[in-house]
Formats: C-alpha cells, sequence, structure tokens
C-alpha cells in the first residue's frame, strides 16, 4: 500500500513542480482523487479496464490530434489580416481530402470495434474471474440507503461492509429490495445495476490486501450520499478472523432485524448478523416483503 | 404534513406548500434559498406586469407579439424563453457547484433533498425549456428565411406549440413558487419516481411539464419538416438548401420520431401514479426497464436534434466567416443524415450496465463509435472550409472555433464511454456529467450564441455589441473548461453524480475548481446580459439596414433587417447554393423583382396563448389533484378548437402597391449606403452593404 502510494505520487508530482506549490497542490491532491478509481486498480477485472483505458488513451490521441492542430492553424494561417497566403473562395471539394477525413476514421472505429467486442465479452460482468479456489458467493441487496450482504455458504450477514479473501475469485449476484440502484467498487471492478425483482451479477477479485470504497452510483433519495460500504481485501487468515467475528456478533438476522433492514436509514456503522435464513436473498427477489416495507 | 386545506378545491394544497410559509416556520439557509428562489420569481412576474402596465404596452405585447403567427415573431419569442429559462437553470448549476463546494465533511448550503431537485430542475430545464426552445426558435426564424418562404407551412400550429412550450415553462416556475419539483434526475427513472417512493407533487410537476413540452415539439417537428418538404421556393433543390435548412429538417424528422416516445413513457408513468397502473413498479408485473428503453428511444435522438441545427450554423458561420464555399457540402448532408439515423440505433448505451449480454452491449456499443464517423467527418468540413479562406474572427467565428477543439474533447470521452467494460467505471459518475456538458455546451449551446450573435442584426437591424460578445465568449470558454474539466477527474475517482454530500477530502481542490468554474459561466451569462443592454443603448451605431452585414451567402442576407414580415417582396427564384452570393459576385444582387402581386398573410389568433394556458392549467389541476381546473382545462381546450374551426377570416391581404413602396424604399436606401469591405465590418461604417456588392 505505502510503496504503491509513494510510487504513484512521485508519478504523478515531478520534482519542477515542488517549487510551484500552488500548482503542484492541485495535482497532487488530483492525484489524490485519482488515486480511488481505476487508475489504482486492486483486482484483475480493474486492471484490465485499467489496460483498456491506457490502450484507447493512445488511439484517442491519433483521434484528436489532428482537429486540435489543424483548427488553430488554418484558422491562423488563413486569416484576413494576412494575405500572403492562396485564397480560393470557390474551392469546395477534393477527393483527396474526402479519403482523408472519412477513411482513417472509418478505419480506426473498424479497428475499436475489435477491441470492443473482445474487451466487452472478456469483462462481462457474468464471466467468472480466475483465481484460487471456487468462487465466494455474496448475495447484495440493494436497500434504502444501504447494502445488505448475505454470505449464503457462511450463513451470515452484514450490512455495508463486505469481506474477500484475496485472489479468491467473488460472485456478486444482486437484487433490490426498493428502487433501482447501482454496485460500484471503484478499484475492484465496474458497476452492475440492482433491480426488484431481477437478478443481475458482478464477478470480481482482489488482487492485493486492502481496504476499497463501494457504492452505490445510482441517486435513490435523500440517503444517497452517504450510501456507501468497505470492502476488506483480506489475507486467508484475516478473512477467517472476520468469519469468525461476524459469526461472533450473536445477532441473528431474524424476523425483527428483517423487517427493520427495508426502514430509510443508514446505520452509522456496519452491522454483522451471525445467521441468516437459508434463501433470504431468493424471498427478496421474489417480493416477498414485509407488508409495511412496500410503503414508504 | 400539515392537512390539506380545502381539498375539494384546491386539491393537495396545503401552507407547507409555500416555501415562504416554510421559511417563516424553519429558517435555515436551506429554507431561505428556496424562498428566496421563489421570491425572485413572484417578484420577477410582478415588476415585468407593472413594467409593461407603466408603458402602456400590453396592447402592443398581445397584438403584435403574444398572438403573432409570424415564424420571426414566434422564433425570436421562443428565444427569449429560452434566455429566461437559462438564467435560471444556469443559476441552478451554481448553487450546487457552491453546495458541493461546502459540503466536503459539512452540511453544505441547501438540504439532500432540495440539492436532487435542484439537479432534477437544472437538468430538466437545460434540456426541455432552455434547449430545446432555442434550437426551435432559431429554426423558427432562420429557416422560412433560407428556403425564401413567407411563413412556415402551419403558422397557426406553430404558435400553439410555443404556447405549450411557454406553459410547460411556466408549470416549471410554479413548481419553485408552489409546492416542490421532483428529486428524480431529468430522466425521472421508476420506480424511484412512483407514487411509493416519491408521494409528492414534485414528479407530476415534472411529468406535465415534460408532456406538454414534449407535444409542443412533435408539433414543431411535423411544421419545419412539412414547410422544408413543401415551401421552397423555385429553383431550390434538395441540394441547393443551405446546412442549416438540412440540419433542420434532419432534426425535424428527429423530433417526429423520438418525442412520441418520450410522451408515452410519461403517460404510461403518470397512469401508474394516477390510476394504480403497473407498468414500472417493482411488483405486480410492472418492470422500469421499459421505461428505461422508452425514454432512451427518446433521449438519445434527442442528443441529436440538440446539436445537429447547432451544426448547421457552424457550416453557415464557417462558410460565411472564410469567405469561401462550404467545403463538401454533399458529405456534410450524407453526415448530417447518417447521424440522424443512426442515433436510433445507440440507445442501450446510456444503460450498459443494466445487466444485458456482452453481445448486445458490444453492439450497441459498436454502433455509438460509429456515429464518430460522420460527426469527425462534419468536424473536418469545416476545418476545410478555412483552408484557403479569409477567415475573420467575429464573435460567431470564435464559438465556432472553441466548439471544434472543446466538441472533439467531448467526443474522446464518449469514445471512452462507448466501451461497455469501461462504461461499467464512469456510468453514473461525474465523469458522465461532465462528457455529456462536453458534448452539450460546445455542441449546443456555443452553435446557439454563434446562431444568435449571427443572425442578431437580420432579426433586429443592428449589430451587437462585439467587445462585451468577446468577453462573454471568453467566459463561457474559460468557464467551462474550469468547472467541466475537474468533473472528469473526480469521476474518474469514482465520484458519484447527485451527490449532496462528500466524505472523500481528496475530491475537494477539484470541487472548488469547479466552483470557481461556475461562477465564471455566470459571469458569462451576465456579460450577454450587458452587451444586449450595451447593444441596444448603441443601436443607432450599428444599424445594418441594408440586410447584409457580414457578406453572407443565403437568401435571408438578400432582403432588409429586420425583414417585413412578408419576407420577400416577391418569391426569389434560386440557381445555386449560395444565391445570394453568387448574385452579389455577379452584380445581380439588389435586382427589384418584375412584379409585385398582394400579399396574404394569416392574421393573428389568440388560440395559441389561449391553449396554452388552458394546457398549464389542465397541468397545475393535475399536478395538484384539482381536478374540477383539470375538467375545465380540458373543456376549454375542447371549445377553443371547435370555436377556431368556426372562424373564417383567418388571412389577410397586404396590396401590391404597399410592398412595392416598402421595397422600392428599401433598394433606394441600399443604392445610397456605402459598401465596405470586410476589415471593417466589426465597426459602425458597417451599414449592412458588402464591398463589391452592389
Amino acid at each position: 500500500m505505502i510503496r504503491a502510494l509513494i510510487r504513484g505520487r512521485s508519478r504523478c508530482a515531478p520534482l519542477p513542480l515542488r517549487a510551484l506549490p500552488l500548482l503542484a497542490l492541485p495535482l497532487l491532491a488530483g492525484c489524490d482523487a485519482a488515486r480511488l478509481g481505476v487508475m489504482n486498480a486492486a483486482g484483475p477485472v480493474a486492471e484490465t479496464q485499467r489496460h483498456l483505458y491506457l490502450i484507447l488513451a493512445i488511439v484517442l490521441i491519433f483521434i484528436a490530434g489532428p482537429v486540435l492542430i489543424l483548427t488553430p492553424i488554418f484558422a491562423w494561417r488563413y486569416r484576413l489580416s494576412d494575405k500572403r497566403h492562396i485564397y480560393r473562395p470557390t474551392w469546395d471539394f477534393s477527393w483527396g481530402v474526402e479519403a482523408l477525413i472519412w477513411l482513417p476514421p472509418t478505419g480506426i472505429v473498424l479497428g475499436l470495434s475489435v477491441l470492443l467486442w473482445t474487451y466487452t465479452h472478456r469483462l462481462d460482468p457474468y464471466r467468472p474471474v480466475a483465481g484460487s479456489g471456487p468462487p465466494l458467493v455474496i448475495q447484495a441487496v440493494a436497500l434504502d440507503w444501504k447494502w445488505l450482504f448475505i454470505y449464503p455458504d457462511q450463513r451470515i450477514a452484514t450490512i455495508d461492509q463486505m469481506a474477500i479473501p484475496v485472489g479468491r475469485p467473488v460472485r456478486i449476484v444482486l437484487t433490490s429490495g426498493t428502487v433501482m440502484q447501482s454496485l460500484l467498487i471503484p478499484r475492484l471492478a465496474g458497476q452492475i445495476y440492482a433491480m426488484a425483482g431481477m437478478r443481475t451479477e458482478l464477478n470480481l477479485a482482489a488482487s492485493r490486501a486492502g481496504v476499497f470504497r463501494g457504492e452505490n452510483t445510482q441517486y435513490n433519495g435523500t440517503g444517497f450520499a452517504r450510501q456507501s460500504f468497505d470492502v476488506l481485501a483480506l489475507s486467508p487468515d484475516g478473512y477467517r478472523r472476520w468469519l469468525a467475528r461476524v459469526h461472533a456478533a450473536a445477532t441473528p438476522l431474524d424476523r425483527m432485524a428483517y423487517a427493520q433492514l427495508f426502514k430509510q436509514t443508514t446505520p452509522p456503522d456496519p452491522v454483522f448478523y451471525s445467521a441468516a435464513p437459508a434463501g433470504l436473498f431468493d424471498t427478496i427477489l421474489a417480493r416477498d416483503l414485509p407488508p409495511k416495507a412496500t410503503r414508504r | 404534513m400539515s392537512a390539506p386545506l380545502w381539498p375539494a378545491v384546491l386539491g393537495r394544497f396545503d401552507w407547507q406548500s409555500l416555501p415562504f410559509v416554510r421559511a417563516w416556520q424553519h429558517p435555515s439557509l436551506n429554507e431561505l434559498i428556496g424562498a428566496g428562489a421563489a421570491a425572485m420569481v413572484v417578484i420577477g412576474a410582478i415588476a415585468l406586469v407593472a413594467l409593461i402596465t407603466m408603458l402602456g404596452r400590453w396592447r402592443y405585447l398581445w397584438g403584435d407579439w403574444l398572438t403573432s403567427l409570424d415564424h420571426k415573431r414566434i422564433g425570436i419569442m421562443y428565444v427569449v424563453l429560452a434566455f429566461v429559462m437559462l438564467a435560471r437553470a444556469l443559476v441552478e448549476g451554481v448553487v450546487m457547484r457552491a453546495h458541493q463546494a461546502t459540503a466536503i465533511d459539512a452540511p453544505g448550503i441547501v438540504s439532500p433533498d432540495h440539492f436532487a431537485q435542484l439537479f432534477s430542475t437544472h437538468g430538466s430545464i437545460m434540456i426541455f425549456f432552455m434547449a430545446m426552445p432555442f434550437l426551435t426558435g432559431a429554426i423558427n426564424y432562420v429557416m422560412p428565411l433560407q428556403i425564401g418562404s413567407r411563413d412556415v407551412a402551419f403558422p397557426l400550429l406553430n404558435s400553439i406549440s410555443l404556447w405549450l412550450t411557454g406553459a410547460a415553462a411556466g408549470i416549471m416556475m410554479a413548481s419553485l413558487v408552489i409546492g416542490e419539483f421532483s428529486t428524480g434526475g431529468w430522466t425521472g427513472y421508476p420506480p424511484f419516481t412512483e407514487l411509493r417512493f416519491s408521494p409528492g407533487v414534485g414528479v407530476d410537476y415534472w411529468i406535465w411539464a415534460v408532456t406538454l413540452g414534449s407535444i409542443g415539439s412533435t408539433l414543431s417537428g411535423l411544421n419545419f419538416a412539412v414547410t422544408i418538404y413543401k415551401m421552397r421556393c423555385p429553383g431550390m433543390t434538395l441540394m441547393r438548401m443551405p446546412m442549416f435548412t438540412w440540419t433542420s429538417l434532419c432534426t425535424s424528422i428527429l423530433m417526429i420520431f423520438a418525442m412520441p416516445p418520450l410522451t408515452v413513457a410519461t403517460a404510461l408513468l403518470a397512469l401508474d401514479r394516477y390510476l394504480g397502473f403497473h407498468f414500472f413498479t417493482n411488483d405486480l408485473g410492472g418492470n422500469m426497464m421499459n421505461y428505461a428503453n422508452l425514454f432512451w428511444l427518446f433521449g438519445h435522438p434527442e442528443v441529436y436534434i440538440l446539436i445537429l441545427p447547432a451544426f448547421g450554423v457552424y457550416s453557415e458561420v464557417v462558410s460565411t466567416f472564410s469567405s469561401k464555399e462550404l467545403y463538401g457540402y454533399t458529405s456534410l448532408v450524407l453526415a448530417t443524415m447518417a447521424i440522424a439515423v443512426l442515433s436510433f440505433t445507440v440507445w442501450v448505451h446510456h444503460f450498459f450496465t443494466m445487466g444485458q449480454s456482452a453481445n448486445v452491449n458490444a453492439v450497441f456499443g459498436i454502433a455509438t463509435m460509429t456515429i464518430g464517423v460522420p460527426t469527425g467527418v462534419k468536424i473536418y468540413d469545416w476545418i476545410w472550409t478555412m483552408f484557403r479562406g479569409r477567415v475573420r474572427f467575429t464573435v460567431p467565428m470564435l464559438y465556432s472555433l472553441a466548439f471544434m477543439m472543446t466538441f472533439v474533447l467531448g467526443g474522446l470521452t464518449g469514445i471512452i464511454l462507448a466501451f461497455p467494460p469501461l462504461d461499467y467505471l464512469v456510468h453514473n459518475t461525474l465523469f458522465l456529467v461532465a462528457h455529456f456538458h462536453n458534448m452539450l455546451i460546445p455542441g449546443l449551446l456555443y452553435g446557439m450564441l454563434a446562431g444568435y450573435h449571427y443572425w442578431f442584426p437580420k432579426a433586429f437591424g443592428f449589430r451587437l455589441d462585439e467587445r462585451w460578445g468577446r468577453i462573454a465568449f471568453g467566459c463561457w470558454v474559460g468557464g467551462f473548461y474550469l468547472a467541466f474539466m475537474p468533473l472528469y477527474v473526480l469521476g474518474a475517482g469514482g465520484m458519484a453524480r447527485r451527490t449532496a454530500e462528500i466524505f472523500e477530502p481528496a475530491f475537494r481542490p477539484w470541487l472548488y475548481v469547479a466552483g470557481v468554474g461556475a461562477l465564471v459561466l455566470f459571469a458569462a451569462l451576465a456579460a450577454l446580459a450587458v452587451q444586449l443592454w450595451v447593444s441596444i443603448r448603441d443601436r443607432d451605431a450599428n444599424r445594418v439596414p441594408a440586410g447584409d452585414p457580414w457578406d453572407a451567402r443565403g437568401l435571408e442576407w438578400s432582403i432588409p433587417a429586420p425583414p417585413p414580415e412578408y419576407n420577400y417582396a416577391a418569391p426569389p427564384r434560386v440557381a445555386s447554393r449560395d444565391p445570394f452570393y453568387d448574385a452579389k459576385r455577379n452584380g445581380t444582387a439588389y435586382y427589384p423583382p418584375a412584379r409585385y402581386d398582394d400579399i396574404e398573410l394569416p392574421r393573428n389568433a389568440a388560440v395559441g396563448p389561449v391553449l396554452g394556458l388552458l394546457g398549464a392549467a389542465i397541468a397545475f389541476g393535475l399536478v395538484w389533484h384539482m381536478w374540477w381546473l383539470a375538467i375545465l382545462g380540458l373543456a376549454g381546450v375542447v371549445a377553443t378548437v371547435i370555436a377556431r374551426s368556426f372562424v373564417r377570416d383567418t388571412h389577410r391581404i397586404i396590396p401590391a402597391a404597399d410592398v412595392e413602396r416598402q421595397d422600392r424604399a428599401w433598394r433606394a436606401a441600399v443604392a445610397a449606403t456605402p459598401a465596405i469591405p470586410r476589415e471593417v465590418e466589426m465597426t459602425p461604417a458597417n451599414r449592412g452593404l458588402a464591398e463589391g456588392a452592389a
């Protein structure tokens, strides 16, 4: 973590800039902001996405470059006050120019299409991620204004905290107990919508230990801004200890607790449920909710 | 919530619906801002009424403007509406930026609910009540002149479109004073906007404002398309139409096909909310994905409805201010048509993250990138139009150059967003917000402002002040970069859009920069206001009565500025793409017509304003559940339409002698006007006659 941090900073703020603290400050801070996102990828999915970003960034230079260069050059060179240059008021067509403006962009788009097709399939959120061991299944339920994470195989559940073992593939299955929401963990993978009565899936893995910010990006009411959660990417040992902690919480997700889930609240701290009933996710998916939950 | 006062008459209204009462009871900064905004609407309206009464101009306003069926006046009224709404929505943008800059680990200046109303009104107004009226006004004013027509095909329908749009904008303003607005964003996604999650009046305001506006736009589209198909002057074949007319045609076609899905979507949502249907609810078979598809089936073509007319303006401006024929006219026509058709094939890219298969996403991603090709071609066509020209850096040209270089950056981020795997990361973040502002500010606002500066002298007979125009331009461009480039960084860092509170200190400096940018954009709007004031003050020095201040190319410049109500004393006849420019060069410009005929023009009609008022009454009644008002309004609409169908005396005649007298007087004035070279076109020497033309 610390090494990455130092490396990240030194790359963003080279020495000469330190002489210009006013300039360097926002740049440094800018690095801080960008470091929260995919540029500081911490898992194979996000790493591939960053890779794709960089490929695209290079291609895009060639798309924008000519416009950014030619526009000011032509405008200035052929300005009214400088009559040294040739003036051809009726010149309005040339096959050569036509070829130049139609063919290269078409070629670039064709090339990008291949890239797009390949990477869209490679990074399909439904596609399992390679890694050690069978995928860890986590069922995520979007609620107002919190996330419920059910670990069906471990029979536990949490609110606003998700722990995963480093290196092990994770399959997050999503639905919503309320309005549509969108689950995003920028440093691990892209987002996918969670919709009531429907099931979506997001596969990811963490390649290093750390705490990663997760959020809902789809506006769902006044508690929206506070609806975030931490993803703890832990060593196998750390993950086992975390499970033990949750099991030791001694608050099961019983009928009472279940009804509470559907209130429009954000708990100040993550909540651990030492036991969660089997089939809970499917109950919510089937819209079999506590009677009050269907109203505000 | 207090109890409704008098439900049978006032519906859902209670005292808490008034922001003044709320601010009185809980005088927080948040409520004071709300009450202040409402007070501005009320005071503004009262001041306007008082001013008109004081000046004794009601008769003039009603007789010459509000009931006018003249496409030019309707166009100007559309643009006025656009500027008013621009002012409100821009201020809302500034408030949002100020809020976010003060809401980092702090509550900020407005409450989360108020913030949500702000982003919802800002988006809805900018799209439906700033951009749409602006471009509809520009098309209304310019297109019939460009094709040598006296008016649009259906002048009364035109007035009705204007007033439906005006009514919708009025409903938006009412939401500021009575009740609240939707918090569902400009897209109004259910199930959040369903009764279960948004029981208040806000979503209903949104639904009826958008519905009225969308009906107005559908009618405008039909009107414009028929006008272009049927009302061109002799000799104006399709491939001789000016580029702005071409883009108007494509936009009209898009309006005809893309607005109905929106009307359907809002109507179905209204059925859900009013009559307990289940189109988009969570339960009982509803599915919000249907809404997303319907909405974006409108929403994506809408982007091109907004951008194509601006492309048309740039085509005119770049060619005129380069003193050169437009490069690759055929290419541009093909590219415009290609964009119009392709715009219907990409809507899924607005929800790549909805969980469909990789195949579907990839197909729509590729379709999205494909649109980039004709768009890129258009940019290159303008660049090659400057090539070997004589470029003058007037304000419209500056906007065009800023557009080309800024729009291409938005195109780049557009390609990033077209890649589904990258969209997964930045969808719903400020990156997306930065992207579409990066497309629409240069791609719509700069275009409309360029058109405003370009055609203003034609419409009002005097040029706009150049210096203040440049100041405004500098602020629009500088402000855009300051306000929106930081959002790319924030979005890449995962900052979700529509966030009322920020808990990430790393975002702070970027939010500050964006906040400063918003202030600069506000300064830009203020500079435009100052410019208008200065220009009106100095109008006598900047008059261009001969009508051609820019040595321009199309028919609209061959008539006086401002044009007579009948536009052309005799129908023009064209034989080329730049008829007026060619006529100036071969010495046939300003020839009087061989003969003058009586001209028949539609009489003014009160039907438009009346229908607008009734439409607003229906909408307001539906929002507040004042059923009697809605029913009365509907009955009034039926009665008005029936009554109108009995009116026989709908046209009046301008005798040929009057036309001849006015036309000859103008031609005599032109003959006495000194022609000027392009070097001094920005000085008072410019009286609207170009050198080498007379």
